[in-house]
Protein backbone atom coordinates (compact mmCIF):
# COMPACT_ATOMS: atom_id res chain seq x y z
CA UNK A 1 0.00 0.00 0.00
CA UNK A 2 0.79 3.50 -0.25
CA UNK A 3 0.50 5.90 2.51
CA UNK A 4 1.18 9.70 2.43
CA UNK A 5 2.97 10.26 6.10
CA UNK A 6 2.33 14.00 7.68
CA UNK A 7 5.51 15.83 9.03
CA UNK A 8 6.03 18.55 11.21
CA UNK A 9 8.23 21.37 12.24
CA UNK A 10 11.81 19.91 12.52
CA UNK A 11 11.03 16.85 10.39
CA UNK A 12 9.35 18.83 7.78
CA UNK A 13 12.03 20.67 7.18
CA UNK A 14 14.30 18.10 7.59
CA UNK A 15 13.02 16.18 4.47
CA UNK A 16 11.82 19.51 3.12
CA UNK A 17 8.22 18.90 2.56
CA UNK A 18 5.29 18.11 4.87
CA UNK A 19 4.36 14.94 3.33
CA UNK A 20 6.47 12.11 2.38
CA UNK A 21 4.72 9.02 0.27
CA UNK A 22 6.03 5.00 1.31
CA UNK A 23 5.21 1.98 -0.43
CA UNK A 24 4.83 -1.07 2.21
CA UNK A 25 3.49 -4.61 2.24
CA UNK A 26 0.06 -4.95 3.06
CA UNK A 27 0.65 -5.85 6.86
CA UNK A 28 2.74 -2.69 7.57
CA UNK A 29 3.20 -1.77 11.24
CA UNK A 30 3.45 1.90 12.28
CA UNK A 31 7.54 0.88 12.82
CA UNK A 32 7.71 -0.14 9.24
CA UNK A 33 6.64 3.77 7.88
CA UNK A 34 9.46 5.27 10.54
CA UNK A 35 11.94 2.37 8.95
CA UNK A 36 10.37 3.58 5.14
CA UNK A 37 10.83 7.54 6.38
CA UNK A 38 14.49 7.09 6.89
CA UNK A 39 15.82 5.34 4.86
CA UNK A 40 14.33 8.25 1.97
CA UNK A 41 16.82 10.89 1.18
CA UNK A 42 17.59 12.71 4.25
CA UNK A 43 14.99 10.99 6.27
CA UNK A 44 18.25 9.57 8.37
CA UNK A 45 17.85 13.03 10.21
CA UNK A 46 15.00 11.50 12.17
CA UNK A 47 15.53 10.10 15.20
CA UNK A 48 15.10 6.23 15.17
CA UNK A 49 12.17 6.35 17.29
CA UNK A 50 9.97 9.08 16.75
CA UNK A 51 6.40 9.49 18.16
CA UNK A 52 3.59 8.19 16.06
CA UNK A 53 0.38 9.23 15.25
CA UNK A 54 -2.58 7.24 13.46
CA UNK A 55 -5.72 8.71 12.92
CA UNK A 56 -4.74 11.37 15.46
CA UNK A 57 -3.87 8.95 18.18
CA UNK A 58 -0.62 8.18 19.19
CA UNK A 59 0.63 4.70 18.15
CA UNK A 60 2.42 1.88 19.27
CA UNK A 61 5.05 0.78 17.09
CA UNK A 62 3.20 -2.36 16.46
CA UNK A 63 -0.17 -0.78 15.22
CA UNK A 64 -1.14 -2.80 12.01
CA UNK A 65 -1.98 0.00 9.49
CA UNK A 66 -4.44 0.24 7.00
CA UNK A 67 -4.15 2.08 3.53
CA UNK A 68 -7.18 4.85 4.33
CA UNK A 69 -5.10 5.41 7.78
CA UNK A 70 -3.65 8.95 8.66
CA UNK A 71 -0.47 8.52 9.57
CA UNK A 72 2.27 11.33 11.05
CA UNK A 73 5.31 11.83 12.41
CA UNK A 74 5.55 13.82 15.84
CA UNK A 75 8.37 15.98 16.64
CA UNK A 76 8.70 16.50 20.37
CA UNK A 77 6.22 18.64 21.00
CA UNK A 78 6.69 21.90 22.55
CA UNK A 79 3.08 24.02 22.90
CA UNK A 80 2.57 26.61 25.66
CA UNK B 1 -16.57 22.92 28.21
CA UNK B 2 -14.51 24.15 25.07
CA UNK B 3 -11.23 23.79 23.28
CA UNK B 4 -9.80 25.07 20.43
CA UNK B 5 -6.94 25.98 18.58
CA UNK B 6 -7.30 29.40 16.99
CA UNK B 7 -5.15 31.61 14.52
CA UNK B 8 -6.65 34.98 15.85
CA UNK B 9 -5.44 36.99 19.30
CA UNK B 10 -7.16 34.75 22.47
CA UNK B 11 -9.50 37.08 24.23
CA UNK B 12 -8.87 36.18 27.89
CA UNK B 13 -11.95 38.30 29.02
CA UNK B 14 -14.26 36.02 26.68
CA UNK B 15 -12.60 32.64 28.11
CA UNK B 16 -13.51 33.77 31.89
CA UNK B 17 -17.26 35.06 30.94
CA UNK B 18 -17.80 31.84 29.14
CA UNK B 19 -16.75 29.46 32.48
CA UNK B 20 -18.13 32.31 35.19
CA UNK B 21 -21.12 30.69 36.89
CA UNK B 22 -23.16 31.56 40.23
CA UNK B 23 -22.37 28.40 42.16
CA UNK B 24 -18.66 29.08 41.24
CA UNK B 25 -16.65 30.25 44.06
CA UNK B 26 -13.08 30.55 41.92
CA UNK B 27 -12.10 31.09 38.93
CA UNK B 28 -8.40 30.12 37.70
CA UNK B 29 -6.78 31.39 34.52
CA UNK B 30 -3.50 30.63 33.71
CA UNK B 31 -1.80 32.78 30.09
CA UNK B 32 1.42 31.64 28.69
CA UNK B 33 3.19 34.29 27.18
CA UNK B 34 6.03 34.51 24.85
CA UNK B 35 8.62 35.86 26.58
CA UNK B 36 11.70 38.14 25.14
CA UNK B 37 14.48 35.03 25.81
CA UNK B 38 15.15 31.40 25.90
CA UNK B 39 18.54 29.89 26.48
CA UNK B 40 20.33 32.84 26.28
CA UNK B 41 18.85 34.53 22.87
CA UNK B 42 17.05 37.34 22.27
CA UNK B 43 13.21 36.07 21.27
CA UNK B 44 11.61 38.91 18.52
CA UNK B 45 8.58 36.83 18.50
CA UNK B 46 7.40 32.79 18.17
CA UNK B 47 5.57 31.35 15.71
CA UNK B 48 3.20 28.39 16.54
CA UNK B 49 2.08 25.23 14.39
CA UNK B 50 0.11 22.74 15.14
CA UNK B 51 -1.30 19.59 13.61
CA UNK B 52 -4.39 21.08 14.54
CA UNK B 53 -6.69 18.31 13.95
CA UNK B 54 -5.14 16.25 16.00
CA UNK B 55 -4.16 18.86 18.60
CA UNK B 56 -7.59 19.67 18.78
CA UNK B 57 -8.37 15.90 19.58
CA UNK B 58 -6.05 15.91 22.05
CA UNK B 59 -7.06 19.59 23.64
CA UNK B 60 -10.76 17.72 24.28
CA UNK B 61 -9.28 14.56 25.74
CA UNK B 62 -7.10 16.34 28.40
CA UNK B 63 -10.37 18.61 29.41
CA UNK B 64 -12.61 15.81 29.75
CA UNK B 65 -9.87 13.88 31.43
CA UNK B 66 -9.81 17.17 33.78
CA UNK B 67 -13.17 17.60 34.31
CA UNK B 68 -13.45 14.06 35.17
CA UNK B 69 -10.37 14.17 37.78
CA UNK B 70 -11.37 17.89 39.02
CA UNK B 71 -14.99 17.98 39.18
CA UNK B 72 -16.20 20.80 36.92
CA UNK B 73 -17.05 20.76 33.61
CA UNK B 74 -16.37 24.83 33.15
CA UNK B 75 -13.48 24.50 31.61
CA UNK B 76 -11.89 26.22 28.63
CA UNK B 77 -8.76 25.97 26.62
CA UNK B 78 -7.65 28.07 23.90
CA UNK B 79 -4.34 27.86 22.04
CA UNK B 80 -2.48 30.34 19.39
CA UNK B 81 -0.93 28.91 16.51
CA UNK B 82 0.64 31.49 13.75
CA UNK B 83 3.02 34.92 14.44
CA UNK B 84 2.73 35.87 18.09
CA UNK B 85 4.55 38.92 19.04
CA UNK B 86 6.38 39.11 22.52
CA UNK B 87 4.27 39.09 25.72
CA UNK B 88 0.98 37.83 23.71
CA UNK B 89 -0.89 35.10 25.09
CA UNK B 90 0.20 31.82 22.95
CA UNK B 91 -2.24 29.68 25.38
CA UNK B 92 -5.11 30.57 27.88
CA UNK B 93 -6.87 28.02 30.03
CA UNK B 94 -9.43 29.13 32.36
CA UNK B 95 -11.49 26.66 35.06
CA UNK B 96 -14.26 27.68 37.20
CA UNK B 97 -15.41 25.28 40.08
CA UNK B 98 -17.41 25.72 43.59
CA UNK B 99 -13.62 25.84 45.54
CA UNK B 100 -10.46 27.50 44.40
CA UNK B 101 -8.13 24.22 45.18
CA UNK B 102 -9.54 22.00 42.09
CA UNK B 103 -10.07 25.07 40.44
CA UNK B 104 -6.27 26.26 40.74
CA UNK B 105 -4.95 22.31 40.49
CA UNK B 106 -7.40 21.45 37.44
CA UNK B 107 -5.15 24.71 35.98
CA UNK B 108 -2.04 23.54 36.62
CA UNK B 109 -2.35 20.21 35.84
CA UNK B 110 -4.16 20.67 32.39
CA UNK B 111 -1.16 23.40 31.08
CA UNK B 112 1.41 20.35 32.47
CA UNK B 113 -0.68 17.48 29.98
CA UNK B 114 -0.82 20.02 27.28
CA UNK B 115 3.26 20.95 26.79
CA UNK B 116 3.99 16.88 26.49
CA UNK B 117 0.63 15.52 24.55
CA UNK B 118 -0.67 18.03 22.56
CA UNK B 119 1.28 18.55 18.92
CA UNK B 120 2.02 22.24 18.75
CA UNK B 121 5.47 23.20 18.13
CA UNK B 122 7.49 26.85 18.37
CA UNK B 123 9.67 28.30 15.87
CA UNK B 124 11.31 30.76 17.76
CA UNK B 125 12.22 34.29 15.41
CA UNK B 126 15.28 35.74 17.01
CA UNK B 127 16.55 39.27 17.42
CA UNK B 128 19.42 38.20 15.41
CA UNK B 129 17.53 37.14 12.19
CA UNK B 130 17.63 33.45 12.82
CA UNK B 131 15.48 31.38 13.85
CA UNK B 132 15.14 27.71 14.99
CA UNK B 133 12.43 24.98 16.27
CA UNK B 134 12.89 24.83 20.21
CA UNK B 135 12.67 21.19 21.82
CA UNK B 136 10.23 20.08 24.99
CA UNK B 137 9.35 21.73 27.61
CA UNK B 138 11.22 24.77 27.03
Amino acid sequence: MNLDVLLFASYADALGAPAVRVTLPADARVADVVLAVRALSSGAALPERPLVAVNHRYARPEQLLKPTDEVALIPPVAGG
Amino acid sequence: MRTAVVDRPIDVSALVAEVAAAHNGALSVFIGTVRNVNDGRAVQAIEYNAYAPMAERELGEIASEAAAQFGTTHIVIEHRTGYVALGQASVAIAVAHARRGPAMDASRWIIEQLKVRVPIWKLEHYVDGTREWTGQAS
